[in-house]
């Protein structure tokens, strides 16, 4: 909101200055955005006399002034406005000074050879007005010599941001409240005398939706001229930021921002019959004031009369009974409106105004009579004319919240004692009622108030928060004890683990096109797809963690870089049967371009295959706890990869810890990157939880006796064999001797049958108590090839 | 000078001249080899008179040492100069580069949470998370905003057509706060939580994006009032920014679900182009930011939770994690930090070893 310090002082008589004011304000909690000193603007332009003007040399339409500025010889100034004469008073714009509509600064300069030493301004030059016709002509008593900012009375101009819960500090004059009671100056309320009716009111105005408007009071004045407001008003209103339109309007804007109070002033002519409030019908249509065409429905309250709306209640006017220059007659309203159905009106229409942001916070429901009075004395002293009989409809919300106070509670809950005497004339400062035993009423305007916790608020900020001692909380004793769960620490380990094996981490819109999202959910659960999303490329919440890494690799591939190794931590989104959300804590991976560069030593860019995200996935499994030596390597990691070169890894043949491989080509066309990109993803969520890690002590360290002994293996199998199966297998053939087994050759291709591959296995074998005899070395062997033999694999000689 | 000085000049003289190890071998055998001159001398000793023996022995067993030494010198001089002479073949250029490596990074946000969670271990404060994609009891009305508060509207909700069980409307959090009212309900109280993480608003431009990262603090006691929440705001800034001269400037302000309601102002100054935070903002060439939002838990929002609000007061303030590091690490656009560049993510990333901790200070120097 703003506001100047002339408009300010008016309700508040103050020797603070505006600094001063502005520190207030924003120590008791009314934000100042901005400070702007239009004195500042219009440095450098004093009232001058013009006087002597005479006709350039060189130039038809230019005259070359002498001009009195009340110091030293007076100036010549070339000047081109036609009004420019002899003997009239304006302003002169001197070297150094900023014109503020275009931001020049003036100099001392030859206008077609002759010398200037100003310019003598325009109403738009200065941005007091749109008038360009000529220069500004003051009247023969301004003050020649006097600093044009002076002059004028340019105020300075308060940009307040008031909190929600403070409509009654969208009108001056609750500023002005609140900073009285904080000591800036004294309060001074500004009333009018009650106007007598001089006619009763010839409009029958009522209420018949009590919910929506409790009260409806209006009176009609009769006789009026429409014609431009009063300076002083139009400079309190262009301080606020609003145009000056017409007498009647500014003034209702007026008491809007003096006050808070909206109200609304019709054309009595475009009335037909009764004025008053009810529900709008369903499909009912109204032009508003702003020229647009709302539809009305049943939930909204709507003032109208025989004919139709006028009125969308507490929000906006009408076009067709708005004041316009030829209105005589008006019919004043000032009601009040209930602030939800408001602000459920606004929000089903889409549609702000100052009106409504104060009705839906709530105005003072103990200011109808008082509003009319001022509305109408400001009328009848502006626009003339006579006024009616005041109508009364319904009755506003007059029952105050009496809350029982207790002053200690400033200390326990504010953390600052103070005296309940100060906190007593803080109360009584702000308008509440409070009563010996500390009974506090609070005014009608402040529907903030709701109970203790708020009254502690009133005396403190107005006390000031600076009086706020800290105050440490209590320490457990000694050292503090960890706080971070299981999972947590998990989640860090993983991360920083992934950043040391060089991959970059990167934080990802949790949001995607839809497509791309799609592309990657799963068929059984349906994707969560925003109502109102902020662009189409942030639409679908993300069901993995490898669309949007993808999305990152594509803008890094065509900004030139040549090596990616990006991964995030993060959740995917999905449903729990509830209709709740189920969001899964994953790891996504992607390794795109070049895994190394070329390179003196090794020629060629090497580019990432299915293997890199193999190793990713078991040595990031491997930090998170997962038991990696019983992971199963399976299918099925999902369309969006390669089908020969991807897997899961499983922990039995249901739970999926983790999908790796490389991208299908279909999905890189779908996010147009070039391949080959691999990617894994790793599910934290189902990496079964440590058991037993309650101590810290290790199993006992106990290395074998004996040296252990390697046996080396070679079979022909199948070529789609699996080469994980024939190697448990073999680890599983002796428990109690083999501890090791490892595939060290695959060949396939010629001399080998076709269809078949061979597999050369080293088994290493842990004798126990005594070394082995060649007998036990092939009791064991026997072993291995029969269990090998049951995948029908047959020992190579 | 006998026969045996002259066997041996010419025997040491010939090792010495040997230019290889099979010269070497063969000049072994001649002197030392079953038939060898100096072998041959030494069977001689077994015919000899116990005198002579006494007398020829020493020479005898001297000159057979004296040829072994040197060939044993000998074979060593050349297989250090052959060690030599293949050593010399097998010079590196060392100024080649090394196989490279990878440098991996931990991104700012995930860098600054545990920094968070390292400060606020230490008071006593455990680290609690919740459902981004929530309803709108737990993101609004359990904290007081009930569907026609205006304050519902200035958070530019992004909203899901679907309905929970309940018939809640789904929608993307907008603050983490409803993490508050999920621990209050499902732990009761005492309470010390923060609670870090993504939250969502309908708002895209230079300084704001759609979706950003938010740390709730709430502490929940018998007894806490607002100098216990200028304490901890104070006692975070200090250690999150390691500077003692963090000043902070508390407004009166409003949420709906503290009353009162405190915005935090902190001290800076401009250094070098950039905001540096510290001192007051009141004094010369320093001003205010605003920082942060706070204060006392709103008595309905407890009731809400379940707590009676009779018995536990507490305290809430939230802070964006972004800003932290912005403020902290010296990035301006808060734009890049989800748009996964790598150059950002090298240059602003953290190494995995930078692990905040209390002993090294919770930040990583530049």
């Amino acid at each position: 909101m703003k506001f100047s310090l002339s408009w300010l002082t008016h309700f508040l008589d103050t020797r603070a200055s505006v600094a001063e004011l502005a520190a207030a304000m924003n120590r008791i909690g009314l934000e100042v955005e901005g400070l702007e000193d239009p004195a500042d603007r219009l440095a450098g332009f004093c009232v001058a006399e013009v006087l002597t003007a005479a006709p350039h040399p060189d130039a038809d339409k230019l005259q070359v002034l002498t001009v009195n500025t009340g110091k030293g010889d007076p100036l010549q100034v070339v000047c081109g406005a036609p009004n420019a004469r002899a003997g009239m008073k304006g302003v002169l714009g001197l070297p150094g000074a900023v014109v503020p509509a275009n931001g020049m600064e003036l100099r001392k300069s030859a206008i077609r050879g002759v010398e200037s030493n100003g310019m003598m301004c325009s109403v738009r030059e200065l941005e007091l007005g749109d008038e360009h016709d000529g220069i500004i002509e003051l009247p023969a008593d301004a003050p020649v010599g006097t600093s044009f900012a002076v002059y004028h009375g340019a105020s300075p101009v308060f940009d307040v941001a008031i909190t929600p819960n403070r409509p009654d500090c969208m009108g001056v004059e609750g500023i002005a409240r609140d900073l009285a009671a904080a000591g800036l100056g004294v309060f001074k309320p500004h009333r009018e005398e009650h106007v007598p009716g001089a006619f009763p009111c010839p409009v029958d105005i009522r209420t018949d939706d009590p919910d929506g408007c409790p009260a409806f009071y209006g009176r009609v004045i009769k006789g009026v001229r429409n014609d431009a407001s009063p300076d002083w008003m139009q400079n309190r209103l262009i301080s606020a930021g609003q145009r000056p339109i017409s007498a009647l309007v500014d003034i209702t804007n007026y008491v809007m921002l003096a006050f808070g109070r909206p109200a609304h002033a019709y054309d009595l002519a475009r009335l037909s019959g009764a004025v008053f409030a009810r529900r709008g019908l369903d499909g009912e249509q109204v032009l508003a004031l702003n020229e647009k065409t709302y539809t009305l429905d049943s939930s909204m309250t709507v003032i109208a009369d025989e004919e139709g709306v006028h009125d969308i209640a507490g929000i906006m006017g009408g076009e067709h009974s708005g004041c316009s220059q030829s209105t005589t007659d008006v019919l004043l309203e000032i009601a009040y409106f209930d602030p939800e159905r408001i602000g459920a009106t606004g929000r089903k229409l889409g549609l702000t105004s100052d009106a409504r942001t104060r009705f839906e916070r709530g105005v003072d429901p103990a200011f109808l009579d008082e509003g009319l009075d001022i509305l109408t004395a400001l009328i009848l002293r502006i626009c003339g004319g006579e006024a009616s009989q005041v109508v009364r409809a319904g009755d506003p919300p007059h029952t105050p919240r009496i809350i029982a106070y207790d002053p200690m509670l400033a200390k326990r809950l504010g953390g600052v004692a103070i005296a309940e005497a100060e906190q007593r004339a803080t109360l009584v400062a702000l308008d509440f009622v409070v009563s010996d035993d500390w009974q506090v009423t609070a005014p009608l305007r402040r529907h903030d108030i709701e109970g203790p916790a708020d009254i502690v608020e009133e005396v403190v900020r107005i006390h000031g928060l600076d009086g706020v001692e800290s105050v440490p909380l209590a320490r457990t004793d000694g050292v503090a004890r960890p706080t971070a769960t299981q999972d947590q620490v998990m989640k860090r380990r993983v991360r920083r683990a992934a950043a040391a094996r060089g991959l970059n981490e990167a934080v990802t819109w949790s949001f995607l096109p839809t497509e791309d999202a799609g592309h990657f959910a799963g068929d059984d659960q349906g994707m969560w797809v925003l109502d109102n999303p902020i662009s189409e490329d942030m639409k679908a919440m993300r069901p993995s963690m490898i669309p949007g890494l993808l999305a990152a690799v594509k803008r890094n591939l065509d900004r030139g870089t040549d090596s990616l190794r990006l991964f995030e931590v993060g959740r995917r989104y999905f449903r729990n049967a509830d209709g709740s959300s189920l969001e899964r804590p994953t790891l996504g991976v992607v390794l795109a371009g070049d895994k190394a560069p070329r390179s003196w030593a090794s020629g060629k860019p090497a580019p990432f295959d299915a293997f890199d995200a193999k190793a990713e996935a078991l040595a990031l499994l491997e930090v998170a706890g997962a038991p990696t030596a019983n992971l199963m390597v399976m299918g099925e990691a999902g369309s969006q990869f390669h089908p020969g070169q991807s897997a899961t890894l499983r922990l039995g043949p249901k739970n999926v810890l983790a999908r790796f491989g490389a991208l299908h080509p279909r999905t890189l066309e779908h996010f147009d990157v070039d391949g080959p990109v691999v990617a894994v993803e790793i599910f934290l969520d189902a990496i079964p939880a440590r058991k037993g890690a309650s101590g810290f002590a290790r199993t006992d360290y106990s290395p074998p006796a004996l040296q252990s002994v390697m046996r080396d293996f070679a079979f022909l199998v199948d070529a789609s064999l699996p080469a994980a199966e024939l190697l448990r297998a073999v680890k599983g053939a002796d428990k109690a001797n083999i501890v090791d087994a490892r595939i060290f050759d695959v060949f396939a291709g010629p001399g080998m049958p076709e269809g078949k591959k061979s597999l050369a296995l080293e088994v290493t074998l842990q004798p126990a108590e005594k070394s082995y005899k060649d007998e036990d070395l092939k009791a064991i062997s026997d072993k291995v090839v029969s269990a090998a033999r049951k995948l029908g694999a047959e020992l190579r000689g | 000078m006998n026969d045996m000085d002259a066997l041996k000049d010419s025997a040491l003289e010939r090792i010495a001249a040997a230019q290889d190890g099979g010269t070497l071998e063969e000049l072994r055998i001649e002197f030392l080899g079953k038939q060898g001159s100096v072998s041959v001398l030494l069977k001689t000793l077994g015919a000899m008179t116990p005198d002579q023996r006494q007398s020829e022995g020493p020479k005898i067993q001297g000159l057979r040492s004296a040829v072994a030494d040197a060939l044993a010198a000998r074979k060593q001089a050349l297989d250090n100069a052959g060690l030599e002479q293949r050593l010399a073949s097998e010079v590196l250029d060392l100024s080649l580069p090394a196989p490279e490596s990878p440098r991996g990074t931990v991104h700012p946000v995930s860098q600054v949470m545990d920094e968070l969670a390292e400060i606020f271990a230490d008071l006593g404060f455990e680290v609690k998370t919740g459902p981004e994609i929530e309803d709108d009891w737990h993101n609004f009305t359990a904290l007081n905003m009930p569907e026609s508060h205006p304050a519902r509207a200035m958070h530019d909700t992004f909203y899901f057509p679907d309905h929970d069980a309940q018939g809640r409307r789904m929608l993307l959090r907008t603050h983490t706060s409803p993490v508050q009212i999920r621990t209050m309900v499902s732990e009761g109280a005492p309470v010390r939580i923060i609670a870090p993480g993504r939250v969502y608003r309908s708002d895209s431009d230079a300084t704001h994006t759609p979706m950003f990262h938010q740390v709730e603090g709430l502490v929940i006691d018998k007894g806490i009032h607002l100098g216990h929440l200028k304490w901890t705001l104070e006692t975070f800034l200090k250690a999150f920014f390691e500077r003692d001269d963090i000043v902070l400037r508390l407004r009166p302000s409003y949420f709906p679900f503290t009353e009162p309601s405190v915005e935090v102002d902190v001290g800076f100054a401009i250094e070098n182009g950039r905001r540096v935070l510290g001192g007051s903002g009141d004094a010369p060439g320093h001003a205010w930011m605003e920082l942060l939002g706070s204060g006392m838990v709103n008595a309905r929002v407890l009731e809400f939770a379940g707590l009676d609000p009779a018995e536990w007061q507490g305290f809430a303030f939230g802070v964006g994690v972004d800003r932290l590091a912005m403020l902290k690490y010296g990035m301006d656009d808060l734009r890049a930090f989800f748009d996964g560049d790598v150059r950002w993510l090298e240059h602003y990333g953290f190494s995995p070893f930078d692990q905040p901790t209390l002993s090294a200070g919770v930040g990583a120097r530049a």
